[in-house]
């Protein structure tokens, strides 16, 4: 992406007067070590003179370059970048620099969302980030290429390097940091800084040091691509010429990573498109994070606890189908739809000839709408499917006059309290001929080898026993005037039995 | 029918028939708004630019029935113009007002033949040939005869140029108005001749009866003037059919009571018509009569036998008073309607055979039970109006509120009870039967109650989708219009299905709040002075100042008992805690036993007994911060503190050793180290609001409202008052409750606000998060219009939270200082106005859904894009 994040955004009158001042901002460090003597010729690697302090204005502030050490045997070069904290939640890159946006995965906000996402209150002034690493390579472009007019051949060569960055966000995993450089033969020393207060235990940063022999050029490019890969910061913007940026970086190391796929992701992730700002809103009305709203469509490595891959999701989609088929339904509900799996192989059923899937989730909505590709269907088919939000606490009359609905792997998601609420709306009021409700079995779980008590995915209120199941089933089918009987689906354990248990209620008259 | 009046019902459609020419348009012109009348030839040039392009005739009258139909949907008397002279066009217009239930009239304009060709002469641009007049002429000849069996329900026809001129129309109230009698009523379900129960329960309403020379009751008065509404099937299957209908034909009569049809009259009037005795069931009606299919079940053989047992006068009085029996009443300015089996909104006040048998037999789904009784829709359930339906005709084990609906019919002759409503009070007061009179079909069940053969339980109040979602407009006593965009309603009915407690619990979310505005200069964002002028530009002298406890928001509903819950919510339970977004405040367990120790401290502090009240519903903030913030708190405070902490002391020294090199660092140095102390600042800000807890140890409650009661909405009472009940809970229960501190101050008096802003310096130099302005009084109607509920003034230190660690900085202060609270000031109020509206609501038991949409609403407006710091 050529273009600024900003371009889109209305400024705001207060940035263009108040501009970029160095003097409002806080610091992001990394320190460049080698003892290569004369190790002072850093500098002519650096194109950066040991004996000044430099500066320039980049897209999130001001980088300074200074050395705090400069012998025959030891010379430290410091990157210190001063990120700007109130632009940054204003969603410029750098105020009065419009031209300058032209690295977006800057850990940046999208320009044209509206305040609110990011915290005045912030890591990224502190903590190395994808800030960093752009900042690394306005200052230290020509040093990363590997070209030096001056020291052709050092540039060429592996020298001795120390590497410290003291505060860098490790996210998941602190040993990540070791995973990632180790193969680079970095030997690596990460170690975690505490929270404050530090009975809070430690934080997800680590104070990381480095040391190696090789070309600075590789050493550069190395953190170019890692840090923020390792910050992993969400609100990521990425573009086809990220990509690009990527292979060129890493030319001659990532192709043989062992942990290429997890750098490839991550450097190219979080693509939310889709941003939610009005839930992430009330997140914050209520002291969350957005994720703990926003989290009806799973994030990659969300922890799902069911293993993959998953044959499980297709066993249960196939049991639902030919339950379908059986009913003889033709027009279907996907009540909880999602991200539209299941919705999918409805259209495609030339059995069933209209559709009504419905979700709460605004998000869900739209990736179903997405993936399912529905401007593309032609007209008569298109017609025959809705994408509603909907929620099965309240009734719904466009959930009425179905054949058949489908809960797959949804009353869970809902808090036992609440599930009378969906009873009635569901079996009392869109009252279809026939529902095919499937949910886990908790006892299973123990197959998967989880504690008990544990729970296969983090937005589950509870998990039922086959016990507890059939007894909810029989209650509702004997109250809104169903039959009821369960089938099993997945391989079935001989004690646990299977991993997932589905209901289907045939309405009596319907049965009649 | 030559008339000069013409009386038109208010609610009718109607239909002006002649030929061209005849003086349609120049008649309506004359009797009727502009707006009132649709023509046709004004839709042929709305169609097609030329108002006599025939050609655009279908597309015309395709318009014509569109607009009519919205105008009759809204309940305005419309009249097409245009000539109607042919059977089939008159058609579709009768089946437009049914299908509205309104009335067509037919005003037919039937002037000589000669006046009309002369008319259309006379106007340059009509070519009609005297042929087509006359083919009109014909047709219109035909019609008039069969008018009234096409189904006009009035057919006036003029047929001189003098009767035109001298017509004047007479709109008529309709039948079922009485909107400008207004009670007080008692409203009386379904008596099935239980003479002696209605004798008791009037006087235990406070009528005094009065008897005839054989002690028969024929009147009953009541002292205060109230009124009786007998909601029809006043006859069969009791013991005294004829006794009742004395008593309920004298209070008609006598202008003491108001009645309507029930089935059981529609259909004892049919058989009286139709000549039937008392006969035992199965005899055919005698020969000679219309038939009019009248059998004689349910009860209706003893009726018949009762009054065949009466004088023939008596006999005749009963017959006219069914007949005189209208389908319902809509009264009181459209506040209540009365009807014998309910009656949908969009009914009311209508006119239709449908209404009537609304009316009397309710909505029912085509289907019968097991009983091989009609299963009925529960039309109640769907019930969106305003007005109060009142209603029997399903005998049920209990009268209950169904979204602003009751079904009075508590099954006295099947050994239940005789039930009335007093309104507006919305007491019930039932009479029990003295025993079972007829055994009904099947047994009494509660209104809403599960399928036979299982225990009675109330099943949660249905919330329609279209209760909350979309565009909305809602309307408060505070701020007239309060508007709810789609995407905004969207965001809402996620965090409200997916994370919020039960609706019926959620009966309110607290407004939020605007800071001051912005200091000008100086070292603070946020000064107490901004406050006190600003209340004093909203017109509001006394304000109280509150510390601001630094915790979560809270609002707690605290029932007496679980029964007390039951009864009034409909949950059983010890009521519930949420948080600003409807979420629970705390687990379960932790929940029930922090509610305990609440209901025990209200107990003990006697709240329940002073309010007359089971349930209490607070206003509060809980502490510590860092008891529902965890997860926040550790992801984005503490760990940006971690990281200020990692990086700052790593980048001081590095700069010193550069320093020391002789290199020219010291302003970045100075800088850096200068952060550093920002970020010291900063975590001791937050840790100030953590601290461990171990179930509800540590857990401190700081109530600041007392919002409702049963009944009672006490959101605008003064300030001291809230203030003084949660200083009576602190006292009782100091372990859990944190009174709060407060001043008061005058904001004409500059003394009185120095003194409340040093009170300010030194709470938030001593920690404080700082205080709430609010007016005194409470709620304050200024000159332009509600003041704010409060203002807060934070103090600098706690702004580190909000603005970051270095907001202190000059630059950072100068560009923050640039927040607008515009936006916030106008969200805050309009929340505020929600959610005063929410407990008014609550404070009259409007239905659930009424209170939802307040709550919903707030929860909305809270995913507008507002400055989240403010």
């Amino acid at each position: 992406m050529g273009t600024a994040p900003a371009s889109g955004t209305r400024p705001r009158e207060s940035d263009l007067s108040g501009g970029l001042d160095s003097r409002d901002t806080w610091g992001v460090l990394l320190t460049i070590t080698t003892t290569r003597a004369p190790a002072t010729d850093l500098g002519y690697l650096l194109f950066k003179h040991p004996g000044k302090v430099q500066s320039w204005p980049v897209a999130s502030g001001q980088a300074h370059v200074f050395y705090p050490q400069a012998t025959e045997d030891r010379c430290t070069a410091a990157l210190l970048l001063e990120v700007d904290p109130v632009a940054l939640v204003r969603g410029k890159g750098s105020p009065g620099q419009h031209g300058a946006g032209r690295h977006n995965s800057d850990g940046q906000q999208r320009g044209n969302e509206p305040p609110g996402i990011t915290h005045y209150v912030n890591d990224r002034p502190y903590a190395a980030s994808s800030l960093l690493a752009v900042a690394l390579k306005e200052v230290f472009g020509t040093a990363l290429t590997g070209r030096c007019d001056a020291r052709p051949e050092l540039a060429a060569s592996p020298i001795p390097l120390e590497i410290r960055v003291p505060a860098l966000r490790c996210a998941g995993d602190t040993d990540l940091a070791t995973s990632l450089f180790a193969p680079l033969g970095w030997a690596v020393t990460a170690s975690p800084v505490p929270m404050d207060p530090p009975q809070w235990g430690t934080s997800r940063y680590v104070d990381l040091r480095l040391s190696g022999t090789m070309r600075l050029a590789d050493a550069l490019n190395h953190m170019y691509v890692l840090l923020p890969v390792l910050d992993d910061a969400k609100h990521y913007w990425v573009t086809s010429d990220e990509i690009d940026k990527l292979v060129r970086a890493g030319a001659g190391w990532l192709a043989t990573h062992p942990e290429k796929a997890l750098i490839t992701r991550r450097y190219l992730a979080h693509r939310r498109e889709l941003t939610v700002p009005a839930l992430a809103r009330l997140a914050e009305a209520d002291d969350l994070e957005p994720e703990e709203l926003d989290n009806a469509v799973p994030d990659e490595g969300d922890g799902d606890a069911e293993p993959k891959p998953v044959p499980l999701a297709i066993l249960r989609r196939e049991a639902v189908l030919a339950l379908l088929r059986e009913s003889g339904a033709r027009s279907v509900g996907d009540l909880g739809c999602g991200d539209g799996a299941l919705t999918r192989h409805l259209i495609a059923d030339k059995d069933i000839d209209r559709v009504v899937a419905a979700d709460v989730s605004a998000r869900a909505l739209a990736i179903a709408a997405r993936r399912l590709r529905l401007e593309r269907l032609p007209e008569a088919k298109r017609a025959s499917i809705s994408l509603i939000q909907s929620a099965l606490t309240y009734r719904d009359e466009r959930l009425t006059s179905l054949d058949a609905a489908v809960l797959m792997e949804v009353i869970e998601h809902v808090d036992d309290e609440r599930l009378p609420a969906l009873e009635r709306a569901v079996f009392g009021f869109a009252a279809p001929a026939s529902v095919i409700v499937t949910t886990p079995n908790a006892e299973h779980n123990a197959v998967y080898g989880m504690a008990p008590g544990t729970l296969r995915h983090p937005d589950h209120r509870w998990e039922w026993t086959r016990a507890q199941f059939r007894r909810w089933a029989r209650r509702v089918a004997v109250t809104y005037g169903y039959v009821v009987r369960f089938e099993p689906v997945g391989p079935e354990a001989p004690e646990a039995g299977p991993p997932t248990q589905l209901a289907v209620f045939t309405r009596t008259e319907a049965a009649a | 029918m030559t008339t000069s009046e013409l009386a038109i019902p208010e609610l009718s459609l109607v239909v002006l028939v002649g030929v061209s020419g005849s003086g349609k348009s120049t008649f309506a012109r004359a009797h009727f708004k502009a707006t009132e009348v649709i023509s046709s030839d004004f839709c042929r040039g709305l169609v097609s630019d030329d108002e006599n392009d025939q050609a655009a005739t279908a597309d015309a009258f395709d318009v014509l029935h569109y607009i009519a139909g919205k105008r009759l949907a809204a309940g305005r008397l419309t009249v097409v113009d245009a000539t109607n002279v042919q059977a089939h066009a008159r058609q579709p217009l009768v089946a437009l007002a049914r299908a509205h239930d309104a009335l067509p009239v037919a005003i037919v304009l039937d002037l000589p033949h000669d006046v009309c060709v002369r008319r259309n002469a006379d106007r340059p641009d009509r070519d009609f040939g005297p042929q087509v007049i006359r083919r009109q002429h014909a047709d219109l000849r035909r019609s008039i005869k069969g008018l009234q069996r096409e189904g006009f329900r009035a057919v006036h026809v003029l047929r001189t140029e003098e009767q035109v001129a001298l017509a004047s129309i007479r709109r008529t109230k309709m039948f079922s108005d009485l909107r400008h009698v207004s009670g007080p009523f008692d409203v009386i379900g379904d008596v099935h001749g239980c003479r002696a129960e209605l004798e008791t329960l009037l006087g235990g309403l406070g009528y005094a009866l009065d008897r005839d020379a054989n002690g028969l009751a024929i009147n009953a008065r009541h002292p205060a003037g109230r009124r009786v509404i007998f909601l029809g099937d006043l006859v069969d299957r009791g013991p005294d059919t004829p006794g009742v209908l004395r008593l309920a034909m004298g209070m008609v009569a006598a202008g003491t009571a108001l009645a309507v049809v029930g089935n059981h009259e529609a259909k004892l009037l049919r058989s009286l018509r139709a000549g039937l005795s008392g006969r035992p069931e199965g005899n055919s009606p005698p020969s000679g009569k219309q038939s009019h299919n009248v059998r004689v079940s349910h009860g209706l053989a003893e009726s018949l036998e009762q009054i065949g047992s009466q004088p023939v006068a008596f006999r005749q009085e009963v017959e006219g008073f069914l007949d005189s029996l209208v389908s319902h009443y809509v009264l009181d300015e459209g506040r209540l309607v009365v009807a014998h089996a309910g009656l949908a909104e969009r009914l009311h006040g209508r006119a239709s055979g449908r209404v009537r048998e609304f009316c009397l037999y309710g909505q029912t789904t085509g289907e019968t039970d097991e009983f091989g009784l009609p299963v009925r829709y529960p039309w109640a359930e769907d019930y969106r109006g305003r007005a109060m339906v009142l209603y029997g005709h399903t005998p049920t084990l209990a009268a209950e509120w169904v979204n602003n609906t009751m079904c009075l019919d508590t099954g006295c002759v099947f050994g239940g009870a005789l039930s009335a409503l007093q309104y507006p009070e919305r007491n019930v007061v039932s009479v029990p039967a003295a025993r079972v009179y007829y055994e009904p079909a099947k047994p009494l069940a509660a209104p809403s109650a599960g399928p036979p053969g299982h225990p009675a339980r109330r099943e949660p109040d249905v919330l329609d989708i279209k209760d909350v979602t979309g565009s909305r407009v809602i309307e408060t006593s505070y701020l007239s219009r309060v508007s709810i965009r789609p995407e905004n309603a969207a965001a809402a009915l996620e965090v409200m299905s997916r994370f919020a407690i039960d609706p019926r619990w959620l009966v309110y979310l607290p407004p939020t709040m605007s800071p001051v505005a912005t200091a000008s200069s100086g070292l603070l964002l946020e000064e107490p002075d901004a406050a006190f002028s600003a209340f004093r530009d909203m017109g509001v002298g006394e304000v109280v100042c509150e510390e601001k406890h630094m915790g979560s928001r809270a609002v707690l509903l605290v029932c007496e008992s679980p029964q007390a819950a039951r009864a009034r919510f409909g949950v059983t339970g010890p009521g519930a805690a949420w948080t600003r977004t409807g979420r629970p405040f705390f687990t379960a367990v932790l929940g029930a036993a922090l509610l305990e120790r609440v209901r025990a401290a209200c107990a003990d502090a006697g709240l329940f007994a002073e309010l007359e009240t089971s349930w209490l519903l607070l206003d509060a903030e809980i502490m510590p911060w860092s008891a529902k913030a965890g997860r926040l708190l550790r992801d984005q405070y503490a760990a940006v503190g971690a990281a200020a902490h990692a990086a700052l002391p790593a980048a001081v020294s590095v700069l010193e050793a550069a320093a020391a090199r002789g290199l020219d660092v010291s302003a970045l140095l100075a800088r850096t180290s200068a952060r550093l102390r920002n970020a010291d600042g900063f975590t001791a800000a937050y840790q100030r609001y953590c601290w461990p807890v171990a179930g509800l140890d540590g857990v401190r409650v700081a109530p600041f409202q007392v919002l409702a009661s049963e009944g009672c909405s006490h959101a605008q009472r003064p300030h001291a008052w809230h203030l003084d009940r949660a200083s009576r809970l602190a006292a009782g229960d100091p372990a859990l409750f944190t009174a709060t501190r407060r001043v008061y101050a005058d904001t004409a008096d500059a003394s009185s606000c120095a003194a409340a802003a040093d009170w300010w310096s030194a709470l938030t130099a001593a920690g404080g998060e700082g205080m709430v302005v609010k007016p005194a009084a409470g709620l304050v109607r200024g000159p332009k219009g509600i003041a704010q509920p409060g203002l807060k003034v934070r103090g600098p230190e706690y702004l580190r939270i909000i603005y970051g660690p270095d907001y202190t900085v000059d630059a950072n202060l100068a560009r923050l200082r640039s927040r607008s609270v515009g936006r916030k000031r106008s969200l805050a109020l309009r929340e505020y106005a929600l959610g005063l509206e929410a407990l008014d609501r609550l404070a009259r038991a409007e239905p659930l859904w009424r209170v939802h949409e307040c709550a919903f609403a707030v929860l909305a407006l809270e995913s507008e894009p507002v400055d989240p710091r403010l």
